[in-house]
């Protein structure tokens, strides 16, 4: 469980963090979204007990991580921003040294291990320094080092960033496997990976929260949420056509691909009437989607839509 | 096993996972060796003690031991290490004490691989040895007040080379205070009771004092306090700046 209130964090004039609340529970995968220097990853190192917050507090399964720092930090995994590890060190020597210091010995300690190097199929690097990894691997070893000593908490900035697209996957698969049990926060501005791992969303920009929702509620905020696209052979017909009908708002022609895409009235859902439609007008069709709605579509306006507030005040 | 313990050994092993380590002990021992045979006249004194091989330690420290410190958090923060170290479940203190200890035990090392020296002296002549060791007391705990100073500084920058520079500077400062002809000088414009408190600040002067084989309380109490001071204020630092 983590909770944060108020949570500020001022760097000097800067205010980096701006009064951030929530609540996170056992079996939530909360991915944190936000442009670059929106205060995602100063939140995470404020949950994780490295930067002290200007005002307002966090707790991690209910220990306060500022005065009851061990007890918060013996229950958190924390992946930081880049996976930093002391590039010198074997996988063996760094995962061994992680262990001791969260307290693992024996056969549980070495049961954690081949587990953590299990999960991230580490075990063909263990004896290689891992300055001499690729960065796929190196992330994979910060990975490794969160979840060893099987947290209830995992704080993550961005796990599969630098990843090639089957780490990604296979990333993607740890948290999922994890996720039953556990209060996982992960951050990134991959949007695709919010769908894949989470079952819930933050937006922050300019260190406020803009948007706390699950992703499909989300993505229903889209334009193009129940919107209807299609390739036709003749975009012109169809296009007016689909402009007649009586639910449709507007209809869009994409300029390069030529795509239709319609979109419904407030509420409304045209899917059917499209597929009549078109079937009544003997438009041939070679594609026909209904669109769930574009979550970076909604991350623009979210974000941008901030942006401007802040320019005007 | 304590954390600091943990720390401790994680840190003396990177030491030796790098060149780091064998330049510095090669380096120390053959600086140490020309420093006694040559500039010292080990020989030529025809006495059977390590004077000169002691006595030139002071100055040996102040480029070699600012190599060894600069790393210590420098390293940390610019890797992005110090992020990980510091939100694993080990204290403040109990980072800080892990690292200098191995950073002084690594010079302990070097230290204690001079020992060619003292087998030299006693075969040759009949040293008295309580003084040998007494000087080996005092060179390893100057060298932790210089690794003390060293870690800190190191951890107000990002850049070794700063760190580096800062540190001999600062270690400078306070071995010259001990020298006569800085306190002569000094003499002239201060207070006899102000010169004295300078000189009983500098390195040299408790340094030379161990040397001599007279084990003072004093003394210990100096590089003692000299340690911790430096130390405390490296973690205030480290509290400080880690983020930035």
């Amino acid at each position: 469980m983590i909770e944060t209130r108020e949570l500020c964090k001022q760097y000097g004039r800067i205010t980096a963090v701006d009064g951030i609340s929530f609540r996170v529970e056992a079996g939530q995968v909360l991915g944190f979204l936000g442009p670059n220097g929106a205060g995602k990853s100063t939140t995470m190192k404020m949950i994780a007990g490295f930067v002290a917050p200007t005002s307002g507090g966090a707790k991690v399964c209910g220990f306060d991580v500022e005065a009851q720092p061990l007890e918060a930090k013996r229950e958190l995994g924390y992946l930081p921003e880049g996976a930093p590890s002391y590039g010198e060190m074997t996988v063996a020597a760094f995962l061994g040294f992680i262990a001791d210091v969260r307290g693992l010995a024996g056969e549980r300690r070495r049961q954690r291990i081949d587990d953590a190097v299990g999960r991230l199929n580490l075990g063909g690097v263990m004896g290689q320094s891992i300055e001499t990894l690729s960065k796929g691997f190196r992330r994979r070893v910060g990975l490794a080092q969160a979840i060893l000593h099987d947290p209830k908490v995992l704080i993550l900035d961005e796990p599969t960033d630098g990843l090639d697209p089957n780490q990604k996957h296979e990333v993607r698969g740890l948290i999922n496997a994890m996720a039953k049990d556990k209060t996982i926060v992960v951050s990134t501005h991959i949007l695709e990976e919010v769908h894949a791992v989470c079952n819930r969303a933050i937006i922050i920009a300019r260190g406020k929260v803009l948007a706390d929702d699950t992703p499909d509620k989300l993505e229903a905020r889209s334009r193009y949420h129940q919107a209807v696209s299609m390739t036709v052979a003749n975009v012109a017909a169809a296009r007016e056509a689909l402009a007649r009908l009586p639910d449709v708002d507007s209809v869009e022609v994409d300029p390069q691909d030529q795509r239709i895409t319609a979109f419904p009235r407030k509420g409304r859902s045209i899917f059917g009437a499209v597929g009549d439609l078109l079937k009544a007008q003997g438009i041939a069709v070679s594609e026909l989607q209904l669109e769930r709605g574009r979550l970076d579509e909604v991350f623009r306006s979210v974000t941008q839509g901030a942006a401007k507030e802040g320019a005007r005040a | 096993m304590n954390p600091i313990g943990i720390v401790f050994r994680r840190e003396l092993a990177s030491y030796f996972a790098t060149p780091v380590a064998y330049v510095f002990i090669v380096i120390f021992l053959l600086l140490a060796g020309w420093f006694t045979f040559y500039l010292g006249g080990f020989f030529e004194r025809g006495q059977a003690d390590l004077v000169p091989f002691f006595s030139f330690h002071p100055w040996l420290y102040l480029f070699l031991i600012p190599a060894v410190a600069m790393r210590l958090w420098a390293e940390e923060r610019k890797s992005g290490s110090i992020e990980l170290l510091l939100t694993l479940p080990i204290t403040m203190l109990q980072a800080v004490l892990g690292k200098f200890l191995a950073a002084w035990a690594f010079v302990g090392i070097a230290l204690a691989l001079t020992f060619p020296l003292w087998i030299t002296v006693n075969y040759l002549g009949d040293p008295d040895n309580g003084a040998i060791l007494a000087g080996y007391l005092g060179s390893l705990l100057m060298a932790g007040a210089f690794l003390a100073i060293g870690s800190c500084i190191s951890a107000a920058t990002r850049n070794q080379v700063v760190a580096f520079i800062l540190t001999v500077v600062v270690c400078l400062v306070l071995l010259l205070a001990g020298l006569p002809m800085v306190l002569n000088v000094l003499g002239v414009v201060l207070p006899q009771f102000l010169v004295d408190a300078i000189a009983s600040l500098s390195f040299l002067t408790h340094f030379q004092a161990i040397g001599k084989g007279v084990i003072d309380l004093r003394d210990l109490l100096y590089f003692g306090l000299m340690i911790g001071f430096w130390l405390y204020a490296n973690a205030v630092v480290i509290d400080l700046k880690k983020a930035d």
